[in-house]
């Protein structure tokens, strides 16, 4: 059993799990959004299209989704490539920077998001 | 003439690794790696690499052959050569002791954290344990790996952390007791995996599979662990 305080879940199994409910979610929705523009959109149906709670719901899914399946994603690229093994011991707080810049990033993402979806 | 380049490095006498480049003549016929490397050999005693039954049971001959690992004792010159080309490498990934020989020593700590044995808490029939003909077609797939470690060191999961994922070989180990009847040992067995590395640095690449020189498919037996983990915990 090997320890990692910094994955999203602790459990390999619940990040693993995470990663692919998200993965479907992100689909589902950029397949819909796809399907709205192919269908062709003008400003006022967008908006109308976004107006709408279920929409509102599902846009923060996704966008929460995003934000899981990017940490997740982006904690397996850096513990693989930026670690104590490969750099010293530098990698480690290199990497523990990394990902603290990654948190922030999706942090605001999500409250922007928030903030445009309920903000117009 | 087949152009062979041979991976040297010897720690006492050399700064870095270097290559040497040798003109075989293999006189027309389909020999396999390992004899040109022991041809060579008979000519340059200094080249080291580690071989055995020659014949694809002990796994000690595990190289990279063509930049794909292999046993050198089964694979043929006609299914790798390309160009007139033979490129030996050692295994990628672990330490080189000397020119084609590794230290497995990373290899094997993972297959002994998989505690690759039979666990049985009952006690001890008269005779033996027995087990259907069912029960027996389980382990078909996973008991017959040599550990010549040719899966491990071509899975990059492995590269960049061989002191934490098991790795192919071992959790086709783990797997084969996990799928075992007769053993009892899987709820502890389970739980010493299910941490991000162990078995989740699987991305499922399948490198593992497509060198596997006894054709085992140690991906599949990862996807059976997981789905063993996730039967357990949701």
């Amino acid at each position: 059993m090997v320890t990692a305080i910094t994955t999203m879940g602790r459990s390999g199994l619940s990040d693993w799990l995470m990663q692919r409910v998200s993965a479907v979610i992100l689909l589902a929705y950029f397949l819909f959004i796809a399907w709205v523009v192919g269908n062709g959109v003008d400003y006022d149906s967008w908006k109308m299209l976004f107006s709408q709670t279920w929409m509102r719901i599902f846009s923060l899914g996704a966008l929460l989704s995003l934000a899981v399946h990017a940490w997740i994603g982006m904690w397996v690229v850096l513990s693989d490539y930026v670690t104590a093994r490969l750099l010293g011991a530098a990698g480690n707080v290199l990497r523990f920077v990394l990902q603290v810049g990654c948190a922030i990033t999706l942090f605001t993402y999500v409250v922007w998001g928030i903030q445009i979806l309920w903000g117009y | 003439m087949l152009q062979v380049s041979l991976y040297r490095y010897n720690p006492e006498t050399d700064q870095e690794p270097w290559t040497q480049e040798v003109e075989f003549d293999s006189g027309g016929k389909d020999l396999m790696v390992l004899d040109v490397m022991e041809q060579i050999k008979a000519q340059d005693p200094t080249l080291a690499f580690r071989r055995s039954c020659r014949e694809g049971v002990c796994g000690s001959d595990g190289v990279n052959i063509n930049g794909k690992n292999g046993l050198a004792c089964i694979t043929a010159l006609s299914e790798t050569v390309r160009d007139n080309k033979l490129v030996i490498r050692p295994l990628p990934g672990l330490p080189v002791v000397r020119d084609l020989v590794v230290d497995m020593s990373m290899f094997y700590d993972q297959y002994e954290k998989v505690e690759p044995y039979l666990q049985n808490s009952s006690a001890p029939p008269a005779i033996e344990r027995l087990q259907s003909p069912e029960e027996r077609a389980k382990l078909d797939g996973l008991y017959e790996c040599i550990l010549c470690a040719c899966c491990s060191t071509s899975c990059p999961s492995f590269w960049w952390n061989p002191d934490r994922f098991i790795g192919p070989a071992g959790l086709l180990q783990s797997y084969r007791f996990l799928a075992d009847s007769r053993d009892t040992a899987t709820e502890q067995r389970l739980s010493k995996l299910d941490d991000p590395y162990s078995v989740f640095r699987c991305h499922g690449i399948q490198n593992c599979v497509g060198v596997c020189p006894k054709g085992l498919n140690p991906t599949k037996a990862i996807g059976h662990i997981r789905n063993l983990l996730l039967e357990r915990a949701i």
